[in-house]
Parts: C-alpha cells; sequence; structure tokens
C-alpha cells in the first residue's frame, strides 16, 4: 500500500499532465468509433428487412450463433479445466506449454485454418487415418466450422480463467482439502464458484470471438450456404456484389458484438476489482 | 523479436515474402497492377523485362477479379487492372479507362495426384459422391462454371464455394478435395500435384473467359500504365500467355 502523501504528491504531479493524455485519448476514442459510425451511414436502412429477410442471411445468421454457442460450450468443457491445469503447473518450462495454449490468439486465422486442415482434413495427420477406417471427411461440414471457432476462441476463455484462478488465495483449495474434500469435489464446489465471473466473462468473449470468425473457417470449413457459411463469410463474398447488403449484415454483427461486451462487462465486476 | 528491424529491413522482408526483387532502389518509380489471382504465374514472370526497361518497380496485388474490382471502386490507388472477366472489368465503370483483350482462358476439370475418387467427366461430379469444391458464383471462375452448368444441365453439389481460383486448386493439391473446376492455365502451373480430366463440355458451349487489362483514372502516370497495357499485347508478353496456357483473344481455338 503506498503512503498517502506519496499518493497525493502524485496526484499534484499527474493533475497538469492530464491533457497531453486527454488529446491522444480523445483520438484513440475517435479512431475506434469513427469505423462504426461509417458503417452505420452505409447501412441502407430503408432495404434492411428485405436484405436480412433473405433465405441465405437467415441460414448464415443461423449458423453463426450455432457454432458460435457450441464453440463458447467447447470451450467452457475443455478451457475451463486447461485454465485450472496452467494455473496450477509447477514444473520448469510451464511457460512454454502456456505460450503454446496461447498461440491462437496470436496466429493469423487463416493459418490457423491450414494448420485445422493440414491435421483434420482427409489427408491431414488425423484426418487421413479417420477418412480410411470411418470413411468420415470433417472438412466442408457444420463441425468443422465449429472446430475452427473453438480453436481460434479457447485462448480467450483460458486466459480469463487462468488470471482469475492465479488471484485466488491458494489457501481456498488447501483449506477444503485439509477438511476432507477430494481434488476433484475442492475444484466443484470451492474453487468454480469462487472463479465463475471470470468462466461468464471468459465465455462470452470466446462466444464473440468466435462469432466474428472468418479465416480459419473459410480455409478449414469452406464456404457453403447453409452448412459452412456463417455471417463474416456471407459479408466477405456479397461485399464486391452488393456492398450495401455487406453493411446491412455487418450491422447484425455489430449489434451482436455489442450485446456480447455489454454481458462480459456486467458478469465480470471482479476483473478490475483486484483490490 | 526483441529488436525492432529498421523500417528499410522490414520492407525488404516483406518485398521478398512477396516475391519482388529491388529493395536497393527503392527510389524507382512504381507501378501498381492488381491482377487476377489466375495471372499470378505468368505475370511475375513478366515482370522482370518490363521492370527493366522502363526502370521502374512493379508491384502485384493478386486476388479475385471481383475483389480487386470492389476495391477499384473504392478507391483503391491501382495504376493497372487485369481482370478474369468482361463482367468485372465493367463493374469498376469510368475507372477503365481503355480496357483492352489480351488473354483467353477456359475450365479444366482437376483431380488430385492419383484420381484417388476415380472422376472421368463432369457427370461424376453431378452424383454427389465426390467431394468437388467450385469457385463461388461472385467470382470469374464461378460465373464461368456456374454458365457450364446451366449450358450442360448438370447441377453439381459443391461442398464448398470458394473465393478464388486459387483456393480451389490449393484444396484440390492438398488431397481435401476429389474434384475442382479451375482454369486450364492452374492445371497446367500445378501439373506435378494436379492431374486433368477432359471436359469437351466448356469448350462446347463456349464458355471461355476473356481478359482485359485496362489503365485506371487514378494511375499516377497514365502513359507508364498505358505501357503496361501494350506490353500484355506485345509478342514477349503474349508468347508467355501461351505458354502459360492461355488462348488468344480473337482467335477460334486457343493452342492445343
Amino acid at each position: 500500500m503506498p503512503n498517502p502523501s506519496t499518493a497525493a504528491a502524485r496526484r499534484r504531479v499527474t493533475r497538469p499532465a492530464a491533457w497531453p493524455l486527454l488529446v491522444p485519448a480523445a483520438v484513440g476514442f475517435a479512431f475506434l468509433l469513427l469505423p462504426l459510425l461509417g458503417l452505420l451511414a452505409a447501412v441502407p436502412w430503408t432495404r434492411l428487412p428485405e436484405v436480412l429477410g433473405r433465405r441465405e442471411v437467415a441460414e448464415a445468421l443461423g449458423l453463426s450463433l450455432v457454432s458460435a454457442t457450441s464453440a463458447a460450450l467447447l470451450c467452457l468443457v475443455l478451457g475451463v479445466p486447461l485454465a485450472w491445469w496452467l494455473s496450477r503447473m509447477r514444473f520448469r518450462g510451464h511457460g512454454f506449454v502456456r505460450a503454446l495454449v496461447l498461440v491462437p490468439l496470436v496466429m493469423p486465422p487463416v493459418v490457423g485454418g491450414t494448420a485445422l486442415l493440414s491435421t483434420f482434413g482427409r489427408s491431414g495427420l488425423i484426418g487421413a487415418p479417420l477418412h480410411q477406417t470411418s470413411g468420415i471427411t470433417v472438412p466442408y461440414s457444420t463441425p468443422a466450422v465449429i472446430m475452427a471457432a473453438t480453436f481460434v476462441s479457447m485462448p480467450f476463455l483460458v486466459v480469463a480463467v487462468e488470471g482469475t484462478l492465479r488471484g485466488l488465495d491458494p489457501r481456498l483449495e488447501t483449506a477444503a482439502r485439509a477438511l476432507g474434500a477430494s481434488r476433484w469435489y475442492a475444484f466443484r464446489r470451492v474453487l468454480l464458484p469462487a472463479v465463475a465471473p471470470g468462466v461468464a466473462a471468459g465465455m462470452v468473449l470466446a462466444w464473440a470471438r468466435a462469432l466474428g470468425e472468418f479465416g480459419a473457417t473459410i480455409a478449414f470449413a469452406g464456404n457453403l450456404p447453409g452448412t459452412t457459411q456463417t455471417l463474416p463469410l456471407a459479408i466477405y463474398l456479397s461485399l464486391s456484389k452488393d456492398p450495401a447488403a455487406a453493411s446491412a449484415l455487418s450491422l447484425v454483427l455489430l449489434v451482436a458484438s455489442l450485446l456480447a461486451i455489454g454481458l462480459a462487462g456486467s458478469a465480470a465486476p471482479i476483473r478490475g476489482g483486484r483490490r | 523479436m526483441a529488436r525492432r528491424p529498421s523500417h528499410a529491413a522490414a520492407l525488404c522482408v516483406l518485398l521478398t515474402a512477396v516475391g519482388l526483387t529491388g529493395c536497393q532502389r527503392q527510389d524507382t518509380t512504381e507501378l501498381t497492377v492488381a491482377a487476377a489471382a489466375s495471372l499470378e504465374g505468368v505475370f511475375t514472370e513478366l515482370a522482370g523485362p518490363f521492370e527493366d526497361e522502363h526502370e521502374l518497380r512493379l508491384r502485384f496485388s493478386f486476388a479475385g477479379s471481383q475483389e480487386l474490382a470492389a476495391q477499384i471502386v473504392q478507391g483503391a490507388p491501382y495504376d493497372v487492372f487485369a481482370s478474369a472477366d468482361t463482367a468485372q472489368m465493367t463493374a469498376v465503370g469510368e475507372h477503365a479507362l481503355d480496357p483492352v483483350l489480351f488473354a483467353t482462358n477456359e475450365l479444366a476439370l482437376i483431380v488430385p495426384d492419383g484420381n484417388p475418387a476415380g472422376v472421368t467427366g463432369l457427370a461424376d461430379l453431378a452424383t454427389g459422391d465426390v467431394t468437388v469444391v467450385l469457385c463461388a458464383e461472385q467470382v470469374p471462375c464461378g460465373a464461368a462454371t456456374t454458365r457450364l452448368m446451366a449450358a450442360t444441365g448438370e447441377e453439381i453439389p459443391a461442398d464448398s464455394l470458394e473465393r478464388d481460383v486459387t483456393s480451389v486448386l490449393t484444396k484440390v493439391r492438398m488431397g481435401e478435395a476429389d474434384a475442382g473446376i479451375v482454369y486450364r492455365t492452374d492445371a497446367l502451373s500445378a501439373r506435378d500435384d494436379v492431374e486433368t480430366v477432359p471436359l469437351p463440355e466448356g469448350r462446347e458451349a463456349g464458355i471461355v473467359n476473356e481478359y482485359p487489362v485496362s489503365a485506371l483514372a487514378e494511375a499516377d502516370d497514365p502513359a507508364l500504365a498505358g505501357a503496361f497495357v501494350s506490353y500484355m499485347l506485345s509478342d514477349v508478353a503474349q508468347d508467355a500467355l501461351r505458354e502459360a496456357g492461355f488462348g488468344t483473344p480473337g482467335t477460334e481455338d486457343a493452342s492445343s
């Protein structure tokens, strides 16, 4: 804890420095906001019902919602245990393992999609034996869309949950164990409720990332209306033929993202509140 | 990645990555050419002599013609546009100063090496037992494929509609599709990895894409942009185009 006199001194020093911060802050804010206004200006409001009522739009939106939600649930089932494991790792080189998990965060999505294709595609590392033994082809299917979305969005959830887990008092788990709880019971009844807000925030972030996913999807799952054409893919392909329709579809994604951010904000009051 | 490389070094890395040379003469003029994805091989090959003659550096933007046309309409600073069909040249409207046809291309049916699904012709694709990737209808190769389906009455259930012809080629090349429809030039360029199945229906139905090239109204130096257009009509360029499998516009039949 800083002592009160230095805190007061810092306040005095920072006050004259406020406007050199405020100007770039305002520019940064405008830079982020203006493209949204540009998009809103390009939306053909009168044609909105017609564009949004098209069958392929309904299909693309439905597929986007289904795949983003499935991906978020997969992230929950796989990502929370993964985050727990990462937060408990004590061996040498655990930083490296952690970095590996976060690779999809920095990898260009289209590279991720190609990597998925080289792994789960018909001639891929796992896809080839799978195809030979069972005849299953993963790409060009809705599960492939979900896999691509999960691949790119899982790190978001892992980062959020791992951060929350690390912020917990380790004595919480120790106490539970000392009182006779099994490791699984302690995780389920003590840790999980304590990190629930972090899990919820992570899920919303993962869901939003999955909803906007483009590169990995088009590279791995392909583009077929009704099966693999999500809203971002539909936007991309209508951009050349009908830019106004693309803006209308973008509006749908924008509204969904804003809702997600609102949800994440209300779910995660603890993220800023480390005290 | 701890140290930040200088901007010049970063630029060199970038330029090498896109297959251009000439980091040592950054002050020379540049000519930016937006070209259909199917032209990548032959344009890259033709760049050198033109750069030497005019002492400039060519920068290429290869993508689906529909994407480039949309960029041009939005004011992208390209000097020249080479499209894989006349529809996309028409789409840029007055941005194109004087389009001329310089090449033609035909559709080709390709399968991965060894033809795992035993595809013998267009009719096999319509059965639905074969994994097929096609170009999306918005892309010139996809528009041509749609015309082919209309002309032959064969409805091909595609497993994916790709954003450019290169993506179709990649999926077949990787063995992730049993068949794909690309241009004859793509089939030729990838002949080590893919096999071509005869597609007589295309020529019978007269499905030939005509490639126009034009200087753009945005060109910094319209004369230089015009010189590139003329270069495409020169013997050197026409020979290279023929070698790559393109046809000559105005002639009834393309070679072989």
